[in-house]
């Protein structure tokens, strides 16, 4: 293999990174913020597919993807809040409840989004970081999305309101020892409520990024499990915001392997490689199962027999 | 919160307070009077209605009849947060600190007033201000799922003091500390009271501390007030009568004297890491022989729990031989079998039984799967087994509505009593006991180390790892101290004193 070609995969797996890793990203925000308030939201893969149609949809009719992405957002906050409420309901197990509303949400999604599949939505613009380097490879990979920036800039907001803020302590008062939050006159139901409903608005604009930006349509196979994967990535990035974002790069880099072998001629084992991102889910909940550390940082009140 | 402000104590009482839960009445008619300044102990056994005395005041329960006064007035809390507006705070024998947050950010956000925006070098500031009027202090900066028992007891203390609490609450305060550390903190509070900075009430049974530290006590027995007043004019006897009424304390079991039998349990340089991966135990090495109580001393995280975790089964050894009779011994559910080893961890709720399960299957554990419990190993009957746990109920004279309740229902000291009757019914060889009298009342504890007695004059070599000093030294024939993983000293418990085993427990040699 030559320097160019390794240039080129390089290349290829940056840009995949820059590109794919943005939906990973809200979706771990929200999870992460879900899961510090103590409680578990499984269905947000529901919520990042009826985020992608609602925002293609309202994309469509109003011609402005930006009010598309706000429309994801009502959307992911609506199912969020769903779950939150049901699980404030006596003995809801709110793993069950997630899946349950993975399920009502891809259904939904796919019930109004069938119309949707054929027509062209206004998509959202890039901005291209690249163009200085003079190398054109260089300058498609380096074309971003304002939603990445957004994202990152989200992850640094959360992670500077946990340590400084009234409601991001109270939050993560919540998640780590209820009984400690009631004692302060905190009521951990409205906290969870609203942390679920604040983590589906993010996983639903995430959910926008895939049909307005990349792969930039509508279909039923938009997300095949991104809103699961990230998840798990929540639990390998220990429940911190900014190691979500470094995550979220790690997955989006390894999901391009694939493709990026694919465009120097490597074609073997190329659906080993696609799968790639699922490997590294398998092996990341394994190593972060035995891992110590995790087992310390993970809010007290998480579990799936409550 | 205002800097300078002296703190007032505040005066409390409640009148005729009644609780009743279904048919069963918790508290009757229930009058303590708490003067303002005063160090007030409230003294029962378990169930005696201390704890739902003093949430009907907190306001997590609403009392039936009764009213309570604060500074002489009448004043209705309805929920705990009402109380803590009235400045009553209470420290509860659970921690109610946040374990992820630092003790800082604790102290800060427990605050009605916490800003939106937390300005932490303006709070800092003022919190090092808030310490340097404050008898003791306590870690700031790390987060309190960090800190030794000790420490968040502390914690927990400032933290009502930060909140100008004037009136304090104490759920039986210093059962997680070394005597060291009670002393120093009752001390410290007595002088608060004795300033008439603030009033405690200090839910107890540990009489030294009454006397020691306590002006005024109540004692309650069975949901009623049976008696109290001032310390000074009553003697522990007088208050061992109150407390526990007619019921037959049963004596302590002598110590038989007996020869030195031949080393039953030898451990040989047992490692191990803690939770973070880091060595804990550093080559224990200590012999036991058969008829023999060796009690082992320390300051708490010196590796005594988990040293007990590995002689349980629950923690892997990293190097290092258990040797029984001289064969070696891997903690399997056979081996503990065939070696007659059994164990009184600490918590057993939590180590030694499964609390949904029933009391009747809690008691099998060790054997439902040998006849007469189980047909061919796997097949159950349940008949033979609640029969069983029927005898040892009554037996052990554990307090349950049935054999088949969850056991998580039970109270402390009856836990304590259905796991002593599982692991001791039968023939003991080896027998390890961790703090086993953990916030027991009074006829619980004497029931208790006679039982680990009994076991030791019937020739089982028996380890004891107690915080509590004066266990070890009631219960020893020797003392061994353990600090910083290894055992550093042994000595039979005629040869030693207090002062010469408090120097090691400090990690002098």
């Amino acid at each position: 293999m030559s320097d160019n070609t390794l240039f080129i995969v390089f290349i290829a797996i940056l840009g995949g990174a820059l590109r794919v890793s943005t939906p990973f990203m809200f979706v771990a925000l929200g999870e992460c913020l879900t899961e510090k308030s103590g409680r578990v939201n499984l269905g947000l893969e529901g919520t990042l597919v009826l985020g992608a149609m609602s925002a293609y949809a309202i994309s469509y009719h109003t011609g402005s993807p930006w009010l598309g992405v706000l429309a994801a957002g009502c959307a992911g906050s609506a199912l969020g809040a769903m779950h939150g409420y049901i699980c404030k309901l006596p003995k809801v197990n709110d793993v069950a409840i997630g899946i349950a509303m993975m399920l009502f949400g891809t259904g939904l999604a796919f019930f109004f989004g069938k119309a949707y599949i054929q027509p062209t939505a206004p998509r959202l613009g890039s901005i291209p970081l690249g163009d200085w380097t003079g190398n054109a490879q260089l300058a498609t990979a380096l074309q971003i999305n304002s939603l990445l920036i957004i994202g990152i800039l989200v992850a640094m907001a959360m992670s500077w309101a946990f340590a400084n803020t009234k409601w991001g302590l109270i939050i993560r008062m919540t998640g780590d020892s209820a009984p400690a939050a009631m004692a302060m006159g905190v009521s951990v139901d409205l906290v969870r409520f609203l942390a679920t409903t604040a983590g589906g608005f993010l996983a639903g604009v995430g959910g926008a990024f895939l049909s307005l930006y990349y792969p930039g349509s509508w279909n039923q196979g938009l997300s095949s499990g991104q809103g699961l994967m990230a998840v798990a990535l929540v639990i390998f990035a220990r429940w911190d915001p900014l190691r979500c974002v470094a995550a979220a790069f790690l997955f989006g880099a390894t999901g391009a392997i694939g493709p990026a072998l694919q465009s120097v001629g490597i074609t073997q084992g190329y659906y080993f490689f696609n799968a790639a991102p699922y490997i590294l889910t398998l092996f990341i909940m394994i190593a972060s199962a035995g891992s110590k550390r995790a087992s310390r940082d993970v809010p007290g009140e998480l579990s799936i027999t409550k | 919160m205002s800097v300078d402000a002296p703190v007032r104590a505040m005066a409390l009482e409640t009148i005729g307070m009644t609780k009743i839960f279904g048919s069963f009445t918790a508290l009757g008619d229930v009058s303590m009077k708490v003067e303002a300044g005063s160090f007030h102990a409230l003294l029962g056994e378990n169930g005696a209605g201390k704890s739902t005395l003093v949430k009907s005041i907190m306001g997590y329960y609403h009392a039936d009849r009764g009213s309570l006064l604060l500074d002489r007035q009448e004043t209705l809390i309805r929920n705990p947060r009402d109380a803590r507006a009235h400045g009553l705070g209470m420290v509860y024998q659970h921690f109610t600190l946040v374990p992820c947050l630092t003790g800082a950010e604790n102290l800060v956000i427990s605050r009605a007033d916490a800003p939106g925006v937390i300005d932490w070098t303006k709070e800092k500031k003022s919190l090092d201000a808030f310490l340097d009027r404050m008898p003791f202090r306590a870690p700031l900066d790390v987060p309190v799922a960090s800190l030794a028992a000790g420490e968040k007891q502390k914690l927990e203390i400032l933290k009502l003091l930060y909140l100008d609490q004037r009136l304090l609450i104490l759920d039986e305060p210093t059962s997680v500390l070394t005597p060291q550390e009670a002393d120093e903190i009752l001390g410290l509070l007595k002088g608060m009271t004795d300033r008439k900075e603030i009033s405690v009430v200090m839910i107890t049974h540990k009489f030294r501390e009454v006397t020691s530290f306590a002006d005024s006590l109540t004692v309650l027995r069975r949901g009623r007030r049976v008696g109290g007043g001032n310390v000074a004019e009553m003697s522990t006897d007088d208050m061992a009568r109150m407390m526990i009424g007619d019921t037959q304390v049963r004596d302590r079991a002598k110590r038989a004297e007996r020869p030195a039998g031949k080393t039953t349990l030898d451990l040989a340089g047992l490692m191990a890491d803690d939770d973070e991966g880091l060595p804990v135990l550093a080559a224990v090495n200590l012999k036991v022989s058969a008829g023999e109580i060796v009690g082992i001393a320390g300051v708490s995280g010196n590796g005594q729990s988990q040293l007990v975790e590995v002689l349980s089964g629950q923690r892997p050894l990293k190097d290092g031989r258990i040797f029984i009779r001289d064969a070696p011994f891997e903690p399997t559910r056979d081996a503990y079998y065939r070696m007659k080893v059994f164990g009184l961890p600490e918590e057993p709720l939590k180590n030694a039984t499964v609390p949904r399960m029933s009391v009747a299957e809690n008691m099998a554990f060790r054997n439902f799967d040998k006849p007469p419990n189980a047909k061919l190993g796997w097949w159950l009957s349940p008949g033979p087994m609640r029969a069983k746990a029927r005898e040892l109920i009554a037996r052990y004279q554990v307090k349950t509505q049935s054999p088949d309740s969850p056991i998580g229902d039970l109270s402390g000291g009856n836990v304590q009593r259905a796991v002593l009757a599982r692991e001791l019914s039968g023939d003991v060889d080896v027998l390890i006991v961790a703090n086993p009298c953990f916030g027991l009342d009074f006829a619980s504890v004497a029931e208790i180390r006679s039982q680990i007695m009994e076991q030791r004059n019937k020739g089982a070599a028996v380890l004891l790892i107690s915080e509590d000093l004066d266990e070890v030294l009631e219960l020893a024939d020797r003392v061994a101290v353990m600090s910083e993983g290894k055992i550093t000293y042994v000595a039979p418990v005629q040869e030693t004193d207090r002062a010469t085993i408090g120097m090691h427990m400090a990690g002098h040699h």
